[in-house]
């Protein structure tokens, strides 16, 4: 069963209430400034209900994402769901974190694994990983439902945050992955966020082999900017690949010499693919929402959901 | 058994630079049979230093205190005279080598891991002597050294057709190999079984055994 802590974001709210919800994603990168994740954040804002920040993804050295978490709440209205993962903190850094992210208002937590420090760009450091994702969640589950650490030592104040997990339906063998989220959601999980998928069969399998646990799930998207980044994507992302006819239709769209025909291009192959996926989503599945990991693509947005919402 | 990997000749060279009288001290057990430092790599060894080395010996434990006293004896004259000694066994033969004979200590080999030997040249990493075993509930394999996370509660999501993200897809992830001992073994509730986080003051607090 799902978590019966109380909604304390507007994202879990709003999946309580039954509406059918968007999030989008910032990433914070290796820069001491914000105004690039500022300009996406005001961008995807009237189409999202939150959004994710990344917390050094590919085990990438960025900026503490717990910062833009809370100034994306602070100057744009936002609400983000703040991204941490295990890779970077033993359970000491852990508990001082969620202290600190409840302390600037943060009200949601995503808890994940991290990639490890051999695929990122610091090849040489050491992944801590004193804690897995589940024990983090358990390390969540003691520090907001029952006030205090996992050592015991109580906590003065109380957390109020909702959790999210991450599960990959792409992950093969599946069987071990579906369990694994199972004991997530049993020790208190809010909401799911799947990774990208592009297969809408497969996305629909998995929702329909979640239904057992009754936990909103959020399906994952990755709308393709350029060729360039498809591409890449197809090739480097372990596990994912890019279907061939879109990634030929993306090919196609590189061929205009014309950069604002290019992008309306890519632009219009990107509506034509996604828009029937979130449709079929939102009509035939229970997922809760549609997470959008459209970084530095806002533009999609609007058009993306004008019709499917 | 402890599994080594002779150092490069190069950084060999470095290392004994400094020193004009060297003794090579072999080790009988594991690095005997990792071949890395046996009668036959000290032999080697002795040869590429040339004469510099003023003397070698094989102690047949050289981690054991006891034995070190009972193999080195003999050369107790010569061990006197040396500036350095270079040791052809795991890192705790080497100390124990340091320890016994108050002399300069160099490593002649790295130490690897406690592993598992299919045949020579074919070792494989299957403990970090964690200070608490769990392999009752893992089906005998060890998540905590053959998972380059560590992770007790299952795969993290990263692997690619049963392949682990750490090291380009070439290895197992452990643990779908987990997941298929237990299915095998009818006891995928050890699988789904939430394993607490471990308390690691155990094995920092375990230094030594004393009893
Ligand atoms: S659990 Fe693994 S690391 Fe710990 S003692 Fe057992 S085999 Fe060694
Ligand atoms: S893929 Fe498997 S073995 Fe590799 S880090 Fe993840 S859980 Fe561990």
């Amino acid at each position: 069963m799902a978590s019966n802590r109380p909604a304390y974001s507007d994202l879990v709210k709003e999946i309580r209430k039954g509406h059918f919800v968007l999030t989008g994603e910032l990433e914070p990168e290796k820069t001491t400034g914000l105004e690039e994740v500022l300009n996406s954040a005001r961008a995807m804002k009237p189409y999202v209900i939150a959004a994710n920040v990344t917390d050094n993804p590919l085990a990438m050295a960025y900026m503490n994402s717990l910062v833009p978490s809370y100034i994306v709440q602070r100057e744009v209205g936002l609400e983000t769901v703040y991204q941490m993962v295990i890779r970077d903190r033993n359970r000491l850094a852990l508990v001082s974190d969620i202290l600190a992210a409840s302390y600037l208002g943060i009200k949601n937590i995503l808890a994940i694994s991290g990639d490890h420090t051999v695929l990122g760009d610091n090849k040489g450091a050491l992944s801590v990983y004193d804690l897995d994702s589940a024990q983090f969640v358990y390390l969540l589950h003691k520090m907001i439902d029952e006030g205090v650490d996992l050592a015991g030592n109580e906590i003065h104040g109380g957390v109020k945050i909702n959790v999210g997990i991450a599960a990959n339906p792409n992950a093969d063998p599946l069987e071990p992955e579906i369990l694994k989220i199972g004991r997530k959601v049993k020790i208190g999980t809010d909401f799911i966020q799947t990774q990208t998928m592009f297969d809408i069969d497969l996305t629909k399998e998995f929702l329909k082999e979640m239904e057992r646990f009754s936990c909103p799930i959020l399906v994952g998207i990755f709308p393709l900017k350029s060729f360039g980044i498809a591409d890449f994507f197809d090739k480097f992302i372990p596990g994912v690949s890019v279907p061939k006819e879109l990634l030929e239709s993306m090919r196609k769209c590189k061929e205009e010499s014309d950069k604002e025909k290019r992008k309306i291009l890519y632009d219009e192959v990107n509506i034509e693919y996604f828009s029937p996926f979130i449709k079929e989503i939102r009509k035939t599945t229970k997922a809760a929402g549609i997470h959008v990991m459209a970084v530095l693509y806002e533009r999609i947005l609007e058009p993306l959901l004008r019709e499917t919402v | 058994m402890i599994i080594t990997k002779q150092k490069s000749e190069e950084k060999i060279k470095e290392m004994t630079e400094p020193f004009k009288k060297l003794f090579i001290v072999g080790c009988g057990t594991c690095s005997t049979s990792c071949q890395t430092g046996g009668e036959k790599e000290v032999a080697e060894m002795v040869e590429k230093l040339g004469n510099r080395v003023i003397g070698s010996a094989m102690v047949e434990e050289p981690c054991d205190l006891r034995i070190n006293r009972r193999d080195l004896k003999p050369h107790r004259e010569t061990l006197k005279e040396a500036d350095a000694i270079l040791v052809m066994s795991c890192g705790s033969g080497v100390q124990t080598v340091g320890e016994y004979t108050g002399k300069i200590v160099l490593p002649a080999l790295d130490t690897l891991f406690i592993g598992e030997t299919e045949r020579i040249g074919k070792f494989y990493d299957r403990c970090k002597a964690c200070a608490e075993c769990i392999l009752d509930e893992t089906g005998g394999i060890c998540p905590i050294t053959r998972c380059p996370k560590s992770l007790l509660n299952g795969p993290c999501g990263g692997q690619v057709e049963g392949k682990c993200e750490v090291g380009e897809y070439k290895n197992d992830c452990i643990w779908v190999l987990i997941y298929e001992k237990l299915k095998e073994q009818d006891r995928l509730d050890l699988f789904t079984t939430f394993r607490p986080p471990r308390d690691n003051s155990k094995k920092v607090l375990t230094t030594e055994l004393i009893f």
